[in-house]
């Protein structure tokens, strides 16, 4: 049995190589999939076709966002209409933005300058020009953690929806 | 003309289906086209009205997939399947004409309405912004090519198991009966969900319900899960055909005896078990937990050794033989290639980290289109040059056959190859227009001729088949590509109807 045995040697090959790639994968993931506990928080709100975005301490952009370099934060994204996708492609920044859901990815930029910031989920006439832009600086340093309870998204246990209340 | 297209014979369907499908290749080309020409530059080229070209775009894959791949595997299946399993007709001829005969007015709808919300249709959009009735129209005619392609699959699965001549073992049938019996039973399993998701679509169009309407405490992402759990499976619906066309021209062409009977068989029933547990790797960017994530990651990989076994089954049956490169042959191993480039590129997507790089991006357009176009449609017109005497009594010019093939070999590798670095730089899919750098420009660029280098292969290939129809040489039909050995033995002329 000659002939079986290298295509049993070609499987074991095949079958090793993908355990080796899924479990490299896996332990990457592992650690992109959790933001640090420090992180600062940004919500996204995507909506036809423009961006929102709100910083801890209240203040609003709208189609501009302004970072520090490494910083980590966190954003949390939802839109507000029809399912869209938050994406910095030179960050590798992708998260789907779903009315009713909140999603979260995070990202320590670690350069300053000005990035790109567009909707990567078919939204409708102008998806294709949904964009922003986002702006890392220097780190500041001096905005004040000083959240309103209020403002952070709550996700209702019942239905899973989540509310944002205003 | 008239008695074939009221006949339920197999062979008059099955060239039916065969016709129409070639006739929706050529229209979906054309529009793939458009839609290539209009990404040539920046800005706006021949389409004024973004919305048109989602129009375009959205038509363009629903006509591929199911008036194209669906249909022609049906064709090549209904001429076939009878044939190989020796009996006189499929087991119910008049439901199969019924079958192909709701095709038509399922085109019909997706033609005329055009729909704008992408082949997959997703809520919010699909039902809270998409205009109708563009959108109702598509609905139905999705509906009405689903109810068609599961009557095909009973018609099939019945022929094959019941009508089957009782001297020939299943396991003595050929291996494309194999894959049309197993992607049948594919059928039967996975459309039942988007049947379901349709309905749902429809009502929450209509307002009298919220499955998928957020504002109605509906969820778009269970929209999502219903379609991919149809729609992943789909994915080998539409492969496993052409799979089994390539065990069939591969060992002929090579003039050598299949590597292994068992493995292809084993590889066709592993592929369609595990299809079945991948689907939520379309989903990987909405907002899966890890855990989630790394099982659909896992169930994604399973299904590689299969695919791997058919390639090797098909090197290993080539390994030492004396292959004889005509037209159907260069198809076919041109798709294996491709086939090639597409799985690692599949790979690379199921990597959960990577996945956040490609998603949604041009690399999954270049994707995709490396199966469908490369290996599913490569096998596809491989097998219509081969079964081109069969059907006609006439030969195409083989010539003009192998030049067919260099276009679209050249073309099609042009176009996916380069989207796949146009998605790493970040454009995303469905856009009528880019960000105006130097890179995205010069790729585009390269696609788009890549696109006219496979349409002038499509359109030259559309020439040699008719003409050649009617005025091909007589074929040989003992041996028309001169293979040394009976080209069908069971050729058999029996009176239609």
């Amino acid at each position: 049995m000659g002939h079986g045995m290298i295509e049993w040697v070609y499987v074991g090959v095949v079958i090793m190589l993908l355990v080796y790639l899924g479990a490299a994968a896996w332990d990457v993931e592992r650690l992109l999939d959790h933001p640090p506990k420090d992180s600062k928080v940004v919500r996204v709100i995507a909506q036809q076709w423009f961006w929102t975005f709100e910083h801890e301490d209240g203040t609003r952009e709208v189609g501009e966002l302004h970072l520090q370099k490494g910083v980590p934060y966190k954003f949390e994204v939802t839109a507000r209409d029809v399912n869209h996708a938050f994406n910095i492609p030179d960050l590798t920044v992708l998260i789907d933005a779903i009315p009713g859901r909140i999603n979260t990815v995070w990202v320590m930029p670690d350069a300053t300058g000005e990035y790109l910031i567009q909707c990567r989920e078919y939204c409708g006439f102008s998806h294709y020009q949904m964009r922003a832009k986002l702006i890392v600086e220097e780190g500041v340093s001096n905005v004040s953690a000083n959240i309103d309870a209020k403002d952070i998204p709550v996700v209702l246990p019942e239905t899973k929806a989540a509310v944002v209340s205003n | 003309m008239w008695e074939i297209l009221f006949s339920t014979h197999h062979t008059d369907i099955g060239l039916l289906y065969i016709i129409l499908s070639l006739v929706a290749f050529m229209i979906g080309g054309a529009l793939a086209l458009v839609i290539r020409t209009e990404l040539f530059l920046p800005g706006a080229q021949i389409i004024t009205d973004p919305n048109t070209f989602h129009r375009i775009f959205t038509t363009h894959g629903t006509n591929m997939l199911f008036l194209w791949l669906l249909p022609f595997a049906a064709g090549v299946g209904n001429y076939l399947i009878p044939i190989m399993v020796k009996y006189k007709d499929m087991a119910w001829p008049k439901l199969n004409a019924v079958a192909f005969w709701m095709i038509p007015v399922g085109m019909a709808l997706v033609w005329l309405g055009m729909a704008d919300f992408t082949w997959y249709a997703t809520p919010p959009y699909s039902i809270l912004r998409a205009p109708g009735p563009a959108a109702e129209m598509w609905i139905f005619g999705l509906k009405i090519l689903g109810l068609s392609s599961i009557l095909g699959a009973i018609n099939f699965i019945v022929t094959i198991l019941k009508m089957k001549h009782p001297d020939l073992p299943l396991m003595k049938t050929s291996l494309f009966v194999w894959g049309t019996l197993v992607t049948s039973i594919m059928i039967l399993v996975a459309l039942p969900t988007f049947t379901a998701a349709l309905i749902m679509l429809f009502t929450d169009r209509l307002g009298v319900s919220g499955f998928f309407n957020p504002n109605m405490g509906g969820d778009p992402i269970a929209y999502q899960h219903l379609f991919w759990f149809t729609f992943h499976p789909e994915v080998y619906i539409f492969a496993i055909p052409a799979i089994g066309m390539a065990y069939e021209l591969i060992p002929r062409f090579a003039r050598k005896p299949l590597f292994s009977y068992q493995s292809g068989v084993t590889a066709f029933v592993l592929l369609a078990i595990v299809a079945f547990a991948s689907w939520a790797h379309h989903m990987y960017a909405t907002g899966m937990d890890f855990t989630m994530k790394t099982t659909f990651m896992v169930g994604t990989l399973a299904a590689v050794p299969a695919s791997a076994l058919h390639v090797f089954n098909w090197i290993a049956t080539m390994w030492g033989g004396r292959i004889k490169f005509s037209t159907p042959m260069s198809f076919v191993v041109g798709g294996l290639v491709l086939f090639f480039y597409a799985g690692a590129g599949g790979v690379v997507n199921s990597m959960m980290p990577l996945d956040f790089l490609t998603h949604d991006s041009y690399w999954v357009v270049g994707h995709f289109h490396l199966f469908v176009m490369g290996l599913i449609t490569f096998a596809f017109l491989g097998m219509i040059h081969y079964l081109f005497p069969l059907i006609t009594g006439r030969m195409y010019n083989e010539r003009v056959g192998m030049i067919t093939f260099w276009l679209l070999f050249v073309g099609v590798s042009m176009v996916f190859l380069t989207q796949h670095v146009l998605g790493l730089y970040g454009q995303p899919r469905r856009v009528f227009d880019y960000v105006p750098v130097e890179p995205l420009i010069i790729m585009n660029q390269i696609a788009t001729v890549g696109a006219m280098i496979s349409g002038s292969g499509a359109a030259l290939f559309m020439a040699n088949m008719i003409y050649s129809a009617g005025k091909g040489k007589p074929a040989d039909m003992r041996d028309p590509f001169k293979l040394g050995e009976q080209y069908f033995d069971y050729t058999r002329k029996e009176p239609h109807h």
